[in-house]
């Protein structure tokens, strides 16, 4: 962990090891590919997941404001996005009108959240925000009456693929001599955006408004004594978080091509933030390096526990599906247990949680 | 036109929580440029009077004038914007973060950068946040902790901590400087540095309205006192009138304490 640290202080060797994650990320989706086009479906959802944890992040991370129903704006995108661009209405915009348009509505909705919310702290704030996801995900259920506009559980299905001109991300092709299947094409696009959202969330938490959201988390009384407009502040970071959130569920929707209220459960929004706690509350990189564990780590172990009891065992004695999420919970206690302030801890917060605020 | 002679009047000025009478019908002027003192017995509404004026409480009745201008049912955000900014008897810093970090939250009330400013670090929200830093270390080294502004909060020692939260309150450019009980804890030394500190913002162009139990540094510092005993104005004067006073002698010994007890029952 000591030379890691380090490398932060010489830039030589930063540029060096970003210059190697980039290429490895560049040339990860063909090397996934080899073993398999699941592969790299699973790295962009993982995308989409960091997507999600850095947004809750800005709410849970930076201004200290639990919110359990923050895949509500994931939903409200997803289906902004879908009821703009596919046979339901048989209004077909193309992605880059339909995406900022549920980016936008979602920031209504945080808006929405954020207002009534705006004197409840810690657990009170939490239960209204888990009620919100849910009042949500219900409407969603039920909008499919008097008048059908969200086709309740059924979902909505065929919503069109990201399209520029005649260029389909849904559609394999050769592009100088390697084959781009549509979950390739995705990834690159996932990853140009993801990395306009990850400088977005550095230039924030180091700026005059990341500082007041800091103020805020630690010392509300405080902070409005300095002049802060904590309303203001609040908000802003419900708006922001809940943005990024409806952008991720616009793309998600284009790869899927099919959502339904399913998708966006209350457990969903359970895993958001056991990710953002499990990387590292409010440090950028430490909530990157959960959102991409956890969403693996599941996956991994679906592949490899049947194998390795048939090793041991000479058969099948569990269940793959179910021994994986035992496995799973049982890694995040030991993880909360050896290091509760995450993977990579944002140095405040790892202060707080060492001694505790009088 | 010339400025008026006051630059925060209270009139009136009534809080009631449930049975007690916090304060009724307090009344006092500020003027530029003075060091104010408030002074009274433990529980006589000094911290409540603070808190109705910045804002944290609604007054029952009564209003003030500040700078011309009433505030009448303002959040405390708006009276820091105004100008008043304040202190707390148990220090309320943002003890996770660095010396300077706390300063430059100060700021942020004089300050305009928004989401975009941030995103796009552009010329002026770069210029900005330069300014601040650098405010910021100007108001560390004014009030002495710069050796220690990228050390935590929490880690300063406990004049330090005082000295740092009045910085803090300066970094909001306030035209009233209202400090609850900055000298608590502390010893004569760190106490006598702090007098040279109070009259060093004063004579920079900041009134001050303190709070204190220190009676030598009141003395010594104020020009005005009031003085408050359940919740009531018992006298207002120059320090030397109000030490004569004997009502104010009296809430002090607890004298006029057993006559009220032998005149109600």
């Amino acid at each position: 962990m000591k030379n890691l640290l380090d490398v932060r202080n010489d830039r030589r060797l930063l540029w060096a090891a970003f210059a190697l994650v980039a290429v490895v990320l560049l040339v990860l989706p063909f090397v996934l590919a080899s073993y398999g086009t699941f592969w790299v479906r699973v790295t962009n959802s993982a995308i989409l997941y960091v997507f999600l944890a850095l947004g809750l992040n800005i709410v849970v991370g930076f201004a200290g404001l639990l919110d359990l129903g923050y895949i509500a704006f994931y939903a409200v995108g997803a289906y902004v996005y879908a009821l703009l661009a596919s046979p339901h209405f048989n209004l077909h915009l193309p992605f880059w009108i339909a995406l900022p348009l549920g980016a936008a509505l979602a920031c209504l909705f945080g808006v929405l959240l954020g207002a009534p919310t705006l004197k409840l702290r810690g657990d009170y704030l939490a239960i209204v925000t888990l009620g919100f996801g849910e009042i949500i995900r219900i409407f969603l259920n039920n909008l499919s009456q008097p008048v059908n506009i969200t086709n309740g559980p059924q979902g909505l299905y065929m919503i069109d693929p990201f399209r520029i001109g005649d260029f389909s991300f849904a559609k394999p092709e050769k592009i100088v001599g390697l084959d781009f299947s549509g979950p390739i094409k995705y990834y690159y696009f996932f990853l140009a955006v993801l990395v306009v959202v990850i400088i977005i969330n550095i230039r924030l938490q180091d700026s005059r408004i990341g500082r007041a959201w800091e103020a805020i988390r630690e010392d509300e009384v405080a902070a409005r004594a300095m002049g802060i407009n904590t309303r203001n502040i609040k908000l802003l970071a419900f708006a922001m978080g809940a943005s990024f959130g409806g952008i991720a569920g616009g793309m998600f929707s284009a790869i899927q091509g099919f959502i339904s209220p399913e998708s966006f459960v209350l457990v969903e929004s359970v895993m958001v933030l056991s990710m953002v706690v499990l990387g590292g509350m409010g440090n950028i990189w430490g909530v990157i390096i959960g959102a991409v564990l956890l969403s693996f780590v599941p996956e991994l172990l679906r592949e490899w526990v049947g194998p390795i009891q048939t090793a041991l065992f000479g058969r099948m004695l569990i269940e793959p599906e179910v021994i994986r999420m035992l496995l799973f919970g049982l890694a995040l206690v030991l993880m909360m247990l050896f290091r509760p302030a995450g993977i990579l801890p944002s140095a405040v917060r790892k202060r707080e949680l060492e001694a505790p605020a009088k | 036109m010339t400025k008026p002679l006051a630059l925060l009047a209270a009139k009136g000025i009534s809080k009631r929580f449930g049975g007690v009478q916090a304060l009724s019908d307090v009344g006092f002027t500020i003027n530029h440029g003075e060091i104010y003192g408030l002074i009274g017995p433990n529980g006589a509404g000094k911290t409540s009077l603070f808190n109705v004026l910045t804002g944290i409480y609604v007054p029952d009745g009564g209003e003030f004038v500040f700078d011309g201008e009433p505030l009448v049912n303002l959040k405390p955000n708006d009276v820091a914007a105004r100008g008043i900014a304040r202190t707390f008897q148990n220090i309320r810093l943002f003890q996770n973060l660095s010396a300077l970090e706390n300063v430059m939250i100060g700021r942020h009330v004089r300050t305009h950068a928004g989401v975009w400013g941030a995103i796009t670090r552009n010329a002026g929200a770069r210029a900005e946040e330069r300014a601040i830093h650098k405010r910021a270390y100007e108001l560390l080294e004014y009030v002495g902790v710069a050796k220690r502004a990228n050390g935590l909060a929490k880690h300063l020692a406990y004049g330090d901590q005082r000295r740092l939260e009045i910085a803090r309150a300066l970094a909001t450019e306030p035209k009233l400087l209202a400090l609850d009980e900055p000298a608590a804890g502390m010893n004569a030394t760190e106490t006598a540095s702090l007098r040279g500190l109070l009259d060093d913002i004063r004579r920079d162009g900041t009134t001050i309205l303190l709070i204190e139990h220190d009676m030598k540094l009141v003395m010594s510092v104020c020009d005005r006192v009031l003085v408050l005993d359940y919740g009531k104005k018992i006298a207002e004067g120059t320090a030397h009138d109000v030490q004569q006073d004997p009502k104010v002698i009296a809430a002090y010994l607890g004298g006029e304490v057993t006559l009220n007890l032998k005149g109600t029952t």
